[in-house]
C-alpha cells in the first residue's frame, strides 16, 4: 500500500510513514439494558480511512468512543497493531480525535492549543516551540498561532484542532463527524485536506459520519451500521453498486424500490415480474427462490428512457423535469401512479412533461433484489 | 406592512428623544426607590460622619480622626477583612471539590447535593445560626464525639472563636460559592474534557489547564458573594462570636445604638463599604491575572 509518493511525503514531514492496523472483534456496548453497540467485528488496515456510515442512534459514535477509551465495551476487544488497548486509559491510547464541535481549549491560542498534547508528553517547552510551528505549517495556520478559537473561522478552527490531533503523532486518527459544522463549500476542501494529510502523515483514520456523500468521498471501506450492527463493510463504490441489505441500499444514494415476484429461476439469475408491469432477468443471491415476493432497487441513474414498449420495459408518463446543474432528475408514473426517478445527463432534448414513454434498465446495470418482507 | 415599518421608522426619527425617555420610565420605580432609600440614607451617612460630637452639631473630622488614629479600630477592620478572606478561603476548598462531584455525579444524586447546598439559605438566619451553637457548643456534638472518643482532655472551644465562626460561615455561604461556579462549570463542554484525555493528559492536568481556567468567572463570583456576605454577617458573627470577636458590623451597631455615637458608627459603616469594596476590587483583579496567567 505505500508508494513512493506517500512515503516520500511522509519522509519530508519527518514523520513516521507507516500505519497501524486497528481490529474490533465483537465489541458489544450496553447503556443500561439497551445495545448501542451489538456485536461489531472490523479490521481496518495500516494507512487507510474506514467511514463508520448510518442514522444517528446506529452506534457509530458510541464506538468511536470505545475505541478512544472514553466509555468501556461491554464485550469485546480492541486492537491496534494486534495488540490489545482495552485496559489502557484514554490518555495512554495515543489517538487523536476531532470532535464535531472541534473542542478546541478557549481559553488557549491556537499554538497552546496544538502544543497542550506534546506538554501532557512531558516535551519541554522549547522542544514545544518548533514543533509546534511544524504541524501549523502542515495545516497552513502558522500566521494565526496567538489567535484565541473564537477569533478565527470554523475551517480554521477544524485545521487547528487537526493539528493538535496529529502533533501528538497518533496511532490511530479518529474523525467524529468533523464537516458537519462547515459550509458546503468548505466541506470539500476540507474533506480533501484531511485526506492530504492522512497520507502525508500514513495514518490509519476512523471517521463518523451520517452523510453517505461524505463517507463515499474521504473514506477507503465503509461500514454501514444499522440498529448496533455493520450491515456491510465495503469500498464505496461496492457499498454503493452491491448493497448487502435493503437498509444498506435505502441508505446510500437514492433508490427507487419496485415490487415483483420471482416467476423463473436459472442459475444465477432470476426472471421478475413487475407490478409496474415488466418482466425483467437479473443475477441474484441463491437466497431469492422461485416464486418469492421481492422488490428490485433501481438507482435513478440506472435508469433510460425509449421511446418505444418492450417486455423489459416500465410504460411511464414524465411527471416532472428537475435540472440540477450537469444531470436532470426525471420523476415519472407508472402505470399505477407510483412515482420512480431517473437522473440523465442533462440535454438539449430532455423529454416533455406529460410525455408517454418506456424506462428500462441501462445495459451495465446492477440492480440489486432483495426478499420483500410478507406481513 | 411596509408603510407600517415606514411609519414607525420616521416616528423613532422624529421623536428618537422621546423614544428613549419612555423606555428609561420602565426602570423609574426602582431607580426611585434606590434614591430614596439607598442613595439618600449613603449621603446622610457621610453627612453625619462628617460632625465632631455625638449631638451633630460641629463640622469637623474629628470622628474619623479618632477612628483611623487608634489601633483597636485598626484590628477591628483587619479582623473583618481577615475573616472574609478566611470564609473565601474555605468555601473555596470545599466548595470546588464538592462542585467537581456534583458535574461528575448521576442527575439523582445532583439533585440530591444541590438541595443539601442550598439548605442554608432555606433556613432561618436564626435557627441555623442557633443550630451552629449546638453544634459548637461545650456540650455540643462535636466536643461530645471529641471527649467519647477520648481525644482532648477538655472540651474544646469552638463558640466565641474565630475558628468556629469560620467554620459556621463556611456552611452559611456555601450556596453563596455554589451557585455561581456550578452554573459557569456545567457549562464547560465535555468533549474539553475527553479531548484532553485523548491527548494525553492526565486527571490533574486536565484540571489545572481546562476545567480550573475556565472555572474561573464562577470562582469569581463565588468568592466576592461571600466576601460581601460574610463580612457583614452581623447576627452569625455577633452570636458565635460572641463579644470577645469584634467585628465591624458590631461596632458599627453598638455605637449607634447602645454609645448613641452616631457619628463615629457612620465611620464605622463608611469604613465596613469602603474597604469591603476595595477587597472585593482586589479579589476581582487578582482573579483576572489568575485567569489570564493560566490560561498564557
Amino acid at each position: 500500500m505505500i508508494t513512493g509518493d506517500r512515503l516520500a511525503a511522509s519522509t519530508a514531514a519527518g514523520s513516521r510513514a507507516r500505519g497501524n492496523t486497528v481490529d474490533l472483534e465483537g465489541i458489544v456496548h450496553r447503556y443500561g439494558g439497551l445495545k448501542a453497540v451489538d456485536d461489531v467485528s472490523l479490521n481496518i488496515e495500516a494507512g487507510e480511512i474506514a467511514a463508520l456510515l448510518g442514522p444517528s442512534g446506529c452506534g457509530k459514535t458510541t464506538l468511536l468512543r470505545v475505541i478512544a477509551g472514553f466509555v468501556r465495551q461491554s464485550a469485546g476487544r480492541v486492537l491496534v497493531d494486534g495488540r490489545s488497548i482495552d485496559d489502557l486509559p484514554a490518555n495512554r491510547r495515543n489517538v487523536g480525535i476531532v470532535f464535531q464541535n472541534y473542542a478546541l481549549f478557549p481559553h488557549m491560542t491556537v499554538a497552546e492549543n496544538v502544543a497542550y498534547g506534546l506538554a501532557a508528553r512531558g516535551i519541554g517547552r522549547a522542544a514545544r516551540a518548533p514543533l509546534v510551528d511544524r504541524f501549523l505549517d502542515v495545516v497552513q495556520l502558522k500566521a494565526l498561532k496567538d489567535r484565541l478559537p473564537k477569533q478565527i473561522s470554523g475551517g480554521q478552527q477544524q485545521r487547528v484542532a487537526l493539528a493538535r490531533a496529529l502533533a501528538v503523532e497518533p496511532s490511530v486518527l479518529l474523525l467524529d463527524e468533523p464537516f458537519s459544522a462547515l459550509d458546503k463549500g468548505l466541506r470539500l476542501d476540507m474533506q480533501i485536506e484531511i485526506k492530504r494529510l492522512q497520507r502525508q502523515f500514513g495514518l490509519t483514520a476512523i471517521l463518523v459520519t451520517h452523510d453517505q456523500e461524505e463517507a463515499m468521498s474521504v473514506a477507503d471501506r465503509i461500514a454501514v451500521m444499522h440498529k448496533g450492527r455493520v450491515e456491510q463493510y465495503d469500498t464505496p463504490s461496492a457499498v454503493y453498486d452491491r448493497p448487502a441489505t435493503p437498509f444498506v441500499n435505502s441508505f446510500i444514494g437514492t433508490t427507487n424500490l419496485l415490487p415483483g415476484r420471482v416467476i423463473g429461476r436459472e442459475g444465477g439469475s432470476a426472471l421478475i415480474e413487475l407490478d409496474a408491469g415488466a418482466v425483467l432477468a437479473v443475477p441474484v443471491e441463491a437466497s431469492i427462490a422461485h416464486g418469492m415476493r421481492v422488490q428490485v432497487s433501481a438507482r435513478p441513474e440506472h435508469l433510460e428512457l425509449h421511446a418505444t414498449a418492450a417486455p423489459d420495459r416500465l410504460p411511464v408518463q414524465v411527471g416532472l423535469v428537475v435540472p440540477l446543474g450537469p444531470t436532470a432528475v426525471l420523476d415519472l408514473r407508472m402505470r399505477d401512479g407510483a412515482g420512480i426517478k431517473l437522473s440523465d445527463r442533462r440535454t438539449d432534448s430532455l423529454p416533455a412533461v406529460g410525455a408517454a414513454l418506456h424506462c428500462g434498465f441501462r445495459a451495465d446495470a446492477r440492480p440489486s433484489v432483495f426478499p420483500l418482507a410478507t406481513n | 406592512m411596509t408603510i407600517a415599518i415606514a411609519g414607525g421608522a420616521l416616528d423613532a426619527a422624529g421623536t428618537g428623544g422621546r423614544r428613549w425617555l419612555a423606555e428609561w420610565q420602565l426602570a423609574l420605580p426602582l431607580g426611585l426607590a434606590f434614591t430614596g432609600f439607598f442613595l439618600a440614607p449613603l449621603l446622610i451617612l457621610a453627612v453625619v460622619s462628617a460632625f465632631d460630637d455625638e449631638q451633630i452639631t460641629r463640622i469637623g473630622f474629628a470622628q474619623w480622626i479618632k477612628f483611623l488614629g487608634d489601633p483597636f479600630y485598626w484590628k477591628v477592620i483587619f479582623d473583618t477583612l481577615k475573616l472574609g478572606l478566611l470564609t473565601v478561603g474555605a468555601t473555596v476548598l470545599v466548595g470546588y471539590p464538592l462542585a467537581l462531584v456534583y458535574l461528575g455525579a448521576r442527575p439523582a444524586l445532583q439533585r440530591i447535593l444541590l438541595f443539601i447546598v442550598v439548605l442554608p439559605l432555606l433556613t432561618s438566619v436564626v435557627v441555623r445560626t442557633f443550630a451552629w451553637i449546638v453544634i459548637l457548643g461545650r456540650e455540643g456534638v462535636i466536643n461530645g464525639v471529641v471527649m467519647a472518643l477520648g481525644l482532648a482532655p477538655a472540651p474544646l472551644r469552638l463558640l466565641q472563636t474565630e475558628f468556629g465562626l469560620v467554620l459556621a460561615l463556611t456552611q452559611i455561604e456555601m450556596p453563596l460559592m455554589l451557585l455561581p461556579l456550578l452554573s459557569v462549570m456545567s457549562r464547560i463542554d465535555p468533549n474539553l474534557m475527553s479531548a484532553s484525555a485523548a491527548l494525553g493528559a492526565l486527571r490533574w492536568r486536565t484540571l489545572f489547564r481546562v476545567i480550573l481556567p475556565l472555572s474561573v468567572p464562577g470562582l469569581m463570583g463565588g468568592c466576592l458573594l461571600v466576601f460581601a456576605s460574610s463580612t457583614t454577617a452581623f447576627i452569625s458573627q455577633s452570636v458565635i462570636g460572641g463579644a470577645r470577636l469584634v467585628y465591624l458590623p458590631l461596632l458599627i451597631w453598638q455605637q449607634s445604638l447602645v454609645v448613641y455615637n452616631w457619628p463615629l458608627a457612620s465611620v464605622a459603616a463608611l469604613t465596613l463599604l469602603i474597604s469591603v469594596t476595595a477587597c472585593i476590587a482586589a479579589i476581582s483583579l487578582i482573579g483576572r491575572k489568575i485567569a489570564r496567567h493560566v490560561d498564557g
